[in-house]
This record gives structure tokens, C-alpha cells and sequence, in this order.
């Protein structure tokens, strides 16, 4: 049986006088089961860090509630509300050790020494960083200090751990193998933790759940799995997902035999009406202006399909990223064999309908999934 | 590193000891001067090489000023110690009153803190003077005029703008997370100000004090207008030296290398922690 662990109700963060200064987080409300990792996830500037130093406590929330545990504690100070963070800026102190700076967590718990000292090395070694212990934080590079950083987090055993960006300036190699440790490690102690991140590999891979947030408004609050098959909006298709979604404005529609979708310069792409599902038809009929998402990897090539221009062609080692213009855009397809095309060459592009996705063309809001409804 | 060559170097030689010479060599002239008798400092040409006397700092500290027209009694010693005294205590109580206020200013913005802000440091716009009078009516009004407390309140308009301006802005150069990580780790505020804000900004608030001391030890106009013979600093009372019977050079030298000696002293010692603050200030990702 799960329970809340932190609940967060229509909650607005302004920059400056209420209602006047910059909003900077809009009414977001989420629920976080305890045990659960959360991503939030965003560009620079989204409101993802106001909201967890609001949850910290190191920002006045404006309105709403914080709830951790069943207790409100939008109203407490830090030191009364039990979370612990890892900080962008990593934030060690100065004239300690880095074993200092992470054994440093536990001085308000009284730990006995040895247990104290059995759980630095634990932590530090699942870091990577038992060499460094005995050093200052002026004399170890920023990699190394964000993952002291992290284990001055990690070690405490707090309600609920807030990591800010924890791995943005350590290598690929080691982040991917810090991502599978650190995630064993929360799951292993049954901790509930919020992770701050621009990075969506590092989102889909620890995260069970990933918030995405655009201009201090919440867009979608799923899986990694629903956000990337069914997301909310086209914000949200085109953010997650490497390379981003294709997507093109089209005018619809509906006849009872076909559906057709006319693209820019004159492309016309027509399916069959029973490619898509009664509901869709509906949803589909009453309107003139939509925009279709893509996925690169779901963009096929057949002989008979509508023509596009290559523009560059690039092999990265696994996978061939084909970029071509379509219908007055371009169009990024995937495969996963090296293919030998020029730039210039034409090659025919099918868009299977069951891989469209369709936005609507004011809003922005999901429609249509392949067969579904959003 | 760049290379250097023989020539750059002995050229860098030479001028860094015409610049040390330069600014040297009025100390070391007065420091020659105090143990000199009026007679050879006012000798034409003058003349490095005389034969060393102590009898100028002996008449400093015994306080009987030997001159061709009889003794005189001088307060030097007195005056000395109430340099330390109020300098000392100035400083302190602009310590106490200035850091936490600058720690306010620096991380709590609130209405009107600018302002206030502001305020304190306009207290050093307006030449002394301008002050002086209302200041000393006021004073002889309340009892103040010629007491330690009434100088070491008049010494806070030198001493607290001076403090709270330098702090404040190494207080805003500590990063605000290192202070809110060890907050969140379970510890108050206020403890957060003493173990975290302090230690870090104690490099610059060593150097905020020892300027502010020297600006106190120094000052000369509050003092003499404010302050009657028994209450005064070295700086009002070096005029003593000025005598009907000509001018005490060689006590004037006398008495300025035993002035210079605590601020020199102090200055030495705080430097330590100067550099200390430095290679501190080193720390980023």
C-alpha cells in the first residue's frame, strides 16, 4: 500500500509582490507516493528549482501547501522539515574534509563514531570517491566535489532526499554508472527522492515518474514510458525524446472513407478511415488546423511514399540520422543500419498512422495517439 | 610561466627598490629622527651619521618635556593608552553592531534595507566639521561632551559604515548554499551565522577591523573638539609638542614611531589571516 509521502497543493512561487512579480512556478499540484523517484524535468528557467528549494524550504512559498508526511510544512524552516539536498553548486564547506563534509550530515542524528565511519565509507565508495576522503574541497576537481556533494545527501536518512542537477558535471561513463548505483541505493533504503534535471536520459533512467515543467506550468506528470508514448502536449512531445519529434502544421480532413492531412507546399498525406479509430474520426472531424508529431525512429522509407530530399546524412556509430526536407520543414528519421545517401538524393517517406500523433493547432493540447484518443 | 631574462629581472630589481626607498624612506627618517636631539635634525646639511640618544622617548614616557624655557609636563602615555582604550573599543562595539547588520543586509533583502543601508554610509559623506557643532551642543546637553562613551559613540560614525559595507560584501560573496546545506542538515539559523557565516567572512572582517581601528587610531578632530586634555588621543595630543619654546622634533619623531608601533603590530598579525582569506575565497567548481 502506498502513501503520500510529499504533497504539493496548488502551490505559485512569485519573484516579487504576489500577483505582480515574476511567476514563477504557476498552481502546480503533485502527489509523491513515498518510495517513489521523481524527475522534474525542464529547461533552464521553468520553475523546477523554485519548486524544490520552496520544498526545501529555502523559498517563501506564495500560495498554496507543501505537505510532507501528512504535516504542512510550508511554513517551517529548514531544520524542522527532515529533507536533505544535493546542491547544484555542491556547496561543501571549505575548511572540512570532504569525509568531514559528508560525515558533517549526520552530527545532528549522534550516531555512534563507528557507525558514522561505516556509512561515509559505504557512501564513498559506491561514489567512487574513497580516494579523495582525507582532501579539501579547494583541491579536488568539480566533478569530485558534486559527488561529495551527493553523498552528504545520500547518507542522511531523511523523509525525503532533493537532488539538484547531482550529476551534470561528472563524465558519461561514470554517470551512467553512478545513474544504476545511486538508483539501487534509494530503492534498496526505500527513500523518496525528487531529482532536478535538464538531462532526459538521466530523467527516464532513474526516474519512476517525470514532471515536466515549462514556463512554471506543469505539463505532464508521468511514466518516462506514457510521456514518450502518450505525451500531454506538444511541449512535451518535442522536449523528451532524442532526436525531438518531428512536427508539422497540417490542415484536416475527414471524409467517410479517408482521412488527409495537407502539409506545407502542397504534400498531401491520405489514409484510409480505418486507419485511425471511430473516436479519433470524430475528434478529427470538427476541426481545421492540427500539427503532426513524428518520432524519427517511427518514420519508414518506401519506394512509394512522399518524396523528400536528403540534406545531411550522419552515421554516429550506431545509428544513421537522416535529415531531409518535407513538406517546407525537416523531417529527422532514425535508422539503425549505416545507409549510403547522398545530400540531394530523394528518397519516399511514409508516416505510419499508427505512429502520428496529433496536437491541436491552437493549444497545442494532444488529441490523438496513433489509434487512441489522448 | 613566462621566461625571464638576467636583464628583466636585475631591471625589475632596480625598480621594485626605488619604489620600497620611495615609500620607506619617511619612516626610516623618523625613525633616525627620534633618537636625535632638536639640535642635529635641525643641523644644515643633515646628517645621517650622530651619535644615538634616548633621551626623546625617555621624556616621553617619564612625561617631563625638557625645553630651553624649564620642564613641561606632557600627557604622552596617557594619550597613548587612551588611543588603545578608545580605538579598541570602538572597533569592538562597531564589530558587534556592524557584522550581524551587514550579515542582514547581505541575505535578507526586506523593505527598505537598501535605504538603511545607505543611510549608514552617508554618515561618511558629510565632512567632520559640518558635524562638530550641533554634535558638541548636543553633547554638553546630555553630559556626553568629554567622557569615553560620548568619543567611542562619535568614533562609530568612522568605525560602523566602514565595517558594515566591507562585511556585507563578503558576506554576499559566501554562496547561500553552502549556508542553506547546513541548515538543512538540522541546524538554526543563528547557528548557521556563527559556524558557516563567520568563519568564512572572517578574513574580511579581520581586515574591515583592522581598517576601521586604523581610521579610529587616526582620527584627530572629533577628539580634539570633543575631548579635554585627560581624555585625549595621541593625535590631539602630539600638539603639546609644539611649545612656546619651539617645536620637539625629535619627541614629535618619537612620539609618532611609538603610535605607528600597535596599528604596524596589529597589521603584521592580521595579515596572516588575509592571505588565509585568499586562497579561502579559492574554492569554486
Amino acid at each position: 500500500m502506498s502513501q503520500t509521502a510529499l504533497s504539493i497543493k496548488a502551490v505559485d512561487k512569485f519573484y516579487g509582490p504576489i500577483d505582480h512579480g515574476v511567476h514563477a512556478v504557476k498552481t502546480l499540484s503533485m502527489d509523491i507516493q513515498k518510495g517513489e523517484i521523481i524527475a522534474l524535468l525542464g529547461s533552464s528557467g521553468c520553475g523546477k528549482t523554485s519548486t524544490l528549494r520552496m520544498i526545501a524550504g529555502f523559498e517563501p512559498v506564495s500560495r498554496g501547501t507543501i505537505s510532507l508526511g501528512g504535516r504542512e510544512v510550508h511554513m517551517l524552516a529548514p531544520v524542522k522539515r527532515n529533507v536533505a539536498m544535493a546542491f547544484e553548486g555542491y556547496s561543501l564547506y571549505p575548511p572540512l574534509t570532504v569525509r568531514e563534509n559528508i560525515a558533517f550530515a549526520l552530527k545532528a542524528s549522534r550516531l555512534p563514531q563507528a557507525e558514522v565511519d561505516k556509512k561515509v565509507a559505504y557512501v564513498a565508495k559506491l561514489l567512487e570517491i574513497e580516494d579523495i576522503l582525507g582532501r579539501y574541497p579547494s583541491s579536488i576537481s568539480g566533478g569530485q566535489q558534486q559527488r561529495a556533494s551527493l553523498g552528504r545527501a545520500l547518507i542522511r536518512d531523511a523523509d525525503l532526499h532533493l537532488l539538484d542537477e547531482p550529476m551534470g558535471q561528472l563524465e558519461p561513463q561514470l554517470r551512467a554508472l553512478l545513474r544504476g548505483r545511486i538508483k539501487h541505493f534509494i530503492k534498496e533504503r526505500g527513500l523518496t527522492a525528487i531529482l532536478v534535471t535538464h538531462d532526459q536520459t538521466e530523467a527516464n533512467a532513474l526516474a519512476d515518474r517525470i514532471a515536466v515543467m515549462e514556463g512554471g506550468v506543469l505539463q505532464q506528470f508521468d511514466t518516462p514510458q506514457m510521456i514518450k508514448e502518450r505525451p500531454a502536449n506538444l511541449f512535451t512531445g518535442t522536449f523528451v525524446g532524442e532526436p525531438p519529434m518531428n512536427v508539422f502544421e497540417a490542415s484536416v480532413e475527414t471524409s467517410e472513407s479517408a482521412v488527409s492531412f495537407g502539409l506545407a507546399g502542397g504534400v498531401k498525406l491520405a489514409y484510409a478511415a480505418s486507419d485511425f479509430s471511430p473516436a479519433v474520426r470524430t475528434a478529427l472531424a470538427g476541426r481545421k488546423n492540427v500539427v503532426l508529431g513524428i518520432r524519427p525512429y517511427a518514420v519508414r522509407r518506401t519506394e512509394d511514399g512522399v518524396p523528400a530530399r536528403v540534406a545531411v546524412n550522419q552515421w554516429l556509430g550506431d545509428q544513421t540520422h537522416i535529415a531531409t526536407d518535407f513538406a517546407g520543414a525537416t523531417l529527422v528519421l532514425v535508422e539503425h543500419d549505416r545507409t549510403r545517401l547522398a545530400a540531394g538524393e530523394t528518397v519516399g517517406i511514409r508516416l505510419d498512422p499508427a505512429a502520428l500523433h496529433v496536437f491541436d493547432g491552437a493549444s497545442g493540447k494532444a488529441i490523438s495517439h496513433g489509434q487512441e484518443l489522448a | 610561466m613566462e621566461t625571464t631574462s638576467a636583464l628583466e629581472k636585475v631591471l625589475r630589481g632596480v625598480a621594485l627598490t626605488l619604489v620600497v626607498l620611495f615609500f620607506m624612506f619617511p619612516i626610516v627618517w623618523i625613525f633616525l629622527m627620534s633618537f636625535q636631539t632638536n639640535e642635529t635634525i635641525l643641523s644644515i646639511p643633515p646628517s645621517v651619521i650622530f651619535t644615538p640618544t634616548l633621551e626623546n622617548y625617555q621624556a616621553l614616557i617619564t612625561g617631563k618635556l625638557q625645553t630651553a624655557s624649564g620642564t613641561l609636563d606632557i600627557a604622552f602615555m596617557k594619550n597613548l593608552l587612551n588611543s588603545v582604550f578608545l580605538s579598541v573599543s570602538s572597533v569592538a562595539i562597531a564589530l558587534v553592531l556592524g557584522v550581524p547588520a551587514a550579515y542582514a543586509f547581505a541575505r535578507h533583502k526586506f523593505r527598505g534595507s537598501e535605504d538603511i543601508a545607505f543611510t549608514l554610509l552617508s554618515f561618511r559623506f558629510a565632512p567632520p566639521l559640518l558635524v562638530l557643532l550641533p554634535l558638541t551642543q548636543y553633547f554638553q546637553w546630555m553630559g556626553l561632551s568629554n567622557t569615553y562613551i560620548g568619543l567611542i559613540w562619535v568614533y562609530q560614525l568612522i568605525c560602523l559604515p566602514l565595517i558594515l559595507w566591507i562585511v556585507r560584501g563578503y558576506f554576499e560573496d559566501i554562496s547561500a548554499d553552502v549556508e542553506y546545506a547546513y541548515r538543512i542538515a538540522g541546524h538554526s539559523w543563528f547557528a548557521t551565522f556563527r559556524k558557516i557565516a563567520l568563519p568564512l567572512a572572517g578574513p574580511g572582517i579581520a581586515a574591515a577591523g583592522l581598517l576601521a581601528f586604523i581610521f579610529a587610531w587616526n582620527n584627530f578632530v572629533f577628539a580634539l573638539v570633543l575631548a579635554s586634555a585627560d581624555k585625549q588621543p595621541v593625535t590631539v595630543g602630539a600638539l603639546a609638542f609644539v611649545t612656546a619654546s619651539g617645536i620637539q622634533y625629535g619627541q614629535i619623531a618619537a612620539a609618532i614611531v611609538l603610535s605607528i608601533t600597535p596599528t604596524l603590530a596589529l597589521a603584521l598579525y592580521a595579515q596572516r589571516y588575509l592571505v588565509e582569506g585568499l586562497s579561502l575565497g579559492a574554492v569554486k567548481g
